[in-house]
């Protein structure tokens, strides 16, 4: 065919339908979504502080390994309440005139996502502790340390934000570990990673793939509890950590523990549903088993693991039990 | 989830299906080897059998045998017809007897064509070219190596220039902008002109061009490791000014082929032209897109990112490195292309279905879904052009496959066909929605893009350079330095891909399950040690090739008597003339 050899229209064929292509399925699909989405009301609008963490936070390639999106399948439930939708990203623009947009939402997760990190580990001390050795409070964890965002001083001033470091990672360093202004600004920024709740009336999509729930029964003919000792790897070890022993000046020991072990499940269960923060010496607990959806079951299935476990020797609680107490606490939610 | 249900599902049976093409072939050359060795140890062993036996030879046996070699022996004089006078070979139909059978402890394998006639000024860009790419082969990887490390050592260093998360891009993007791009317009400023049997436009250009690219990797990686990126999405981490640099280069280029074209002296235009200038005018729309502003707020940005991501693999790389196939494999085979009209058809169904996969790396998120769904369409639809290219390179191999045995270049072009054929199908059974379920956010990914850019793209660049640079430079390397080179990175790309992937099988396995998340990190551990081993092995072999580059530019420092009439009289007349 004659047109073949011609260069200048064959080449000028080729860019049009690539160029037409791209129109269709890049720049008009883009550019509709970011006119026609917008913040959903009442969407956290990142503070100054926020914001410069969240400049380090892509500085140092934080997205290679941490998602920011709740897919809308039943295995990433875990990470948010909600599938995410266009409107979360919607408020995102270029943060300055180098970098593009920075949605974050990333290709990887070989650390977990992050998008709901603020609610479902809002703990400054953990995450500032994590930060300087991800090792001390995970001890399988494979994440970079970030010890350049901190300081050691001899005496710390009233504004200073000390770490408990374990002597074990402290590699000889004598002084005081205090956190610099840009590892509070980037804690800051993760603490600000709330998944925002829909309007009243509309309804988040349906998470696909679910996965079939097996009841299987004990001995006595009873459901069976789920796994208490993943439940509590799940959402208590990264603070409490695998031998129940804490770590000491941040996160308090459930080994030998007076209320994991005494009679007061109302207490207990309280504590795992609104939070606790009685003791300066330690930091204060995040009301984990809501935030988290735990339900009635699986709360009494964590209790009897850690009364269970690491020598503590107290009975098992019953689901009927929890149940009654977590019912009293929405009551009285609801009505304050 | 159950291993049966994993089974029933067709994302995964291609996939399984895909793994397996590479080791069948690999088992089969290991077999044949194998048999070999076996049937050499029988001949042995009835050879001393023999021996024994004639060790008890009667007298009369004997001399049975010599009356029969005698009767064997005879034979005419040769001069019965043609006389006593010595016979003269007048038209040197004769030629390079080797008398002295040296060491075969590996297969003497073709030597590489006699060096072209090419304009010194050419061949020093070209060489200039490939010389920037194996110095980004060797830095980018060696970045690789050390990330590959800190998955089993997360603790080995301190630093924040060196830290995990700034590192990661500075090994993607000098692989991708300093190694395969520069060797691509490098080995393309010797396919252009030649097939349009014309001068290249502007050969001053062309240096303008390579001081771009090399400028935009070198600062592209000191923002990487300071900490200055464009905002973290994949392969776009070079902030706007870096890439505008490296457009500049590429659009400088691109003019320079457009002109070459247009002067050609032959009238059709070969498709390797196609391929390779299209791919320049995609790469600067595909830029152009990712780094304009105006349509990048909120999700814009995302669609963009899987556009651009996908765009830059299969408009720029894959493009590009089937233009320069479509010229140096019929070259290399010495026979024409099996059919012109399948390269042309492979041509539009890559630019058709390519163009729409962008957004399948971001299935089920919050991108409108029937985007996803064109992407998963697209992607099924790349078995068109995937299959048109294979099918197209394979039948020109038939007939003359008994050469791939006979050369140290064929395997490379064999290697990176094969992968384009099984990693490009294994990126449309990844698009699924079950096996995105499945393998998404996972370590198979990695393996994925290790199989496609390495496999692909990084062999078939060998297989162009191995070519190339002996016709250029006269200099051939060690075959047995291109052996080991050969050897040690496809062992290594195995090891490094193949536990990944079964790695990360099960970690989506156990992500569906709702196990915790650390116990999924715990798992990959020994997976992630098999990588850096497989890792190390690749590393070493770009540093063999890195050595070969340098004896194919440099030549093997011996000295040299001249032997053929040729040279003798030509080192005669050198002498003469030095002497006046």
């Amino acid at each position: 065919m004659e047109f073949f050899n011609q260069h200048t229209k064959l080449f000028g064929v080729a860019l049009s339908l690539f160029l037409f292509l791209t129109l269709i399925v890049a720049i008009l699909p883009a550019w509709n979504n970011q006119q026609s989405n917008k913040p959903l009301p009442g969407a956290h609008i990142l503070t100054a502080d926020e914001m410069e963490g969240k400049k380090i936070y892509i500085a140092n390639g934080c997205v290679a390994c941490h998602s920011q999106q709740v897919r809308n399948v039943d295995m990433d439930k875990v990470f948010g309440d909600r599938p995410s939708i266009a409107a979360d990203y919607a408020g995102i623009g270029r943060p300055d005139l180098w970098s593009n947009t920075a949605t974050l939402m990333g290709t990887e997760r070989t650390g977990p996502d992050l998008i709901n990190i603020g609610r479902r580990q809002p703990s400054m001390a953990w995450h500032l502790l994590h930060l300087y050795q991800p090792r001390a409070v995970v001890e399988q964890s494979i994440m970079p340390a970030y010890p350049w965002l901190f300081e050691v001083r001899e005496k710390t001033g009233p504004d200073d934000v000390e770490v408990a470091v374990p002597e074990k990672y402290r590699s000889g360093i004598t002084g005081k570990i205090v956190a610099t202004k840009a590892a509070l600004q980037l804690v800051a920024y993760l603490q600000s990673l709330k998944q925002q709740a829909l309007p009243d009336g509309s309804r988040p999509a349906e998470f696909l793939y679910k996965k079939e729930k097996t009841i299987s029964a004990d001995n006595n003919g009873n459901p069976a509890l789920p796994d208490g000792a993943q439940l509590y790897t799940q959402n208590c070890q990264s603070c409490h950590q695998a031998n129940g022993e804490g770590l000491p000046g941040a996160f308090p020991p459930l080994k030998g523990s007076p209320v994991v072990n005494g009679d007061d499940v109302e207490l207990f269960v309280n504590i795992i549903m609104r939070g606790y923060d009685p003791r300066p010496e330690y930091a204060s607990m995040p009301a984990i088993g809501s935030i988290n959806g735990l339900t009635p079951e699986e709360v009494a299935a964590i209790i009897n693991h850690e009364r269970s476990s690491w020598g503590n020797q107290a009975g098992p609680v019953s689901p009927d039990e929890v149940k009654k107490i977590m019912d009293f606490i929405l009551l009285t939610e609801k009505s304050n | 989830m159950e291993t049966k249900t994993l089974l029933s599902q067709s994302g995964i049976l291609i996939t399984i299906f895909l793994i397996l093409v590479p080791l069948v072939i690999a088992a089969l050359l290991v077999m044949i080897k194998a048999g070999a060795v076996i049937r050499n140890y029988r001949r042995r062993q009835a050879l001393a059998a023999f021996n024994n036996r004639i060790k008890s030879l009667s007298p009369a046996e004997l001399d049975q045998l010599q009356q029969r070699k005698a009767e064997l022996e005879f034979s005419l004089q040769h001069n019965e017809l043609g006389g006593t006078l010595e016979a003269a070979d007048r038209k040197g139909l004769i030629d390079g007897i080797d008398t002295s059978p040296g060491l075969h402890f590996i297969e003497t394998k073709k030597r590489a064509q006699p060096k072209h006639d090419m304009p010194p000024e050419l061949v020093r860009l070209i060489t200039w070219y490939l010389g920037c790419a194996v110095f980004w082969l060797v830095f980018g990887t060696t970045v690789g190596e050390y990330l590959g490390i800190k998955f089993s050592a997360p603790d080995i260093d301190h630093v924040p220039w060196l830290s995990f998360g700034r590192l990661r891009p500075v090994h993607t993007n000098a692989v991708f902008w300093g190694w395969a791009s520069i060797a691509m317009v490098g080995l393309a400023y010797y396919v252009v002109p030649r097939i349009c049997n014309t001068a290249i436009h502007n050969v001053k250009w062309g240096y303008h061009t390579l001081l771009a690219m090399n400028a935009a990797v070198v600062l592209g990686s000191l923002q990487l490791m300071a900490g200055v990126n464009n905002g973290g999405g994949e392969y776009r981490e070079y902030t706007w000014p870096v890439m505008v640099v490296f457009g500049g280069g590429i659009l400088l280029t691109l003019f320079n082929f457009i002109k070459t074209i247009g002067r050609r002296t032959t009238r059709e235009i070969y498709v390797s032209n196609w391929y390779v200038v299209s791919a320049l005018m995609f790469l600067l729309v595909i830029a152009f897109v990712a780094y304009f502003p105006a349509w990048q707020n909120g999700l814009g940005e995302t669609i963009i990112q899987g556009y651009y991501m996908h765009q830059g693999v299969g408009m720029w790389f894959m493009l590009f490195c089937l233009g320069l196939m479509y010229y140096f494999l019929p070259q290399q085979l010495n026979k024409p292309i099996y059919s012109y009209g399948l390269g042309i058809l492979a041509f539009w169904a890559q630019i058709l279905f390519y163009t729409l996969i962008g957004t399948h790396h971001f299935i089920f998120s919050a991108i409108p879904w029937w985007l996803q769904t064109v992407a998963i369409v697209g992607s099924a639809g790349m078995i068109i052009p995937v299959i048109a290219g294979t099918t197209n390179f394979l039948m020109t191999f038939r007939g003359a496959w008994n050469k791939v045995a006979h050369s140290y270049t064929l395997p490379f072009y064999l290697i990176g066909i094969i992968f384009y054929f099984t990693g490009s199908l294994q990126g449309t059974a990844e698009a699924f929605r079950f096996t995105n379920l499945l393998w998404h956010f996972t370590d198979f990914t990695v393996a994925h893009s290790h199989l496609t850019m390495y496999g692909i793209i990084t062999f078939m660049l060998w297989a162009f350079i191995y070519t190339l640079l002996p016709r250029l430079t006269g200099n051939e390397p060690s075959q047995l330095a291109v052996g080991a080179h050969f050897w040690l990175a496809l062992i290594g790309l195995l090891f490094y891909t193949i536990p990944l992937m079964t790695g990360a099988t099960l970690k989506g396995m156990m992500w569906m399950d709702g196990k915790p998340f650390i116990e999924s990190v715990v798992l990959m551990k020994p997976f992630w040690l098999w990588r850096a081993i497989g890792g190390s092995l690749m590393w070493l072999s770009h540093l063999v090739f890195a050595f070969n580059f340098y004896v194919m530019v440099k030549g093997r420092n011996t000295v040299q008597t001249p032997e053929s009439a040729i040279d003798i009289l030509n080192a005669r007349e050198q002498m003469d003339l030095q002497t006046i």
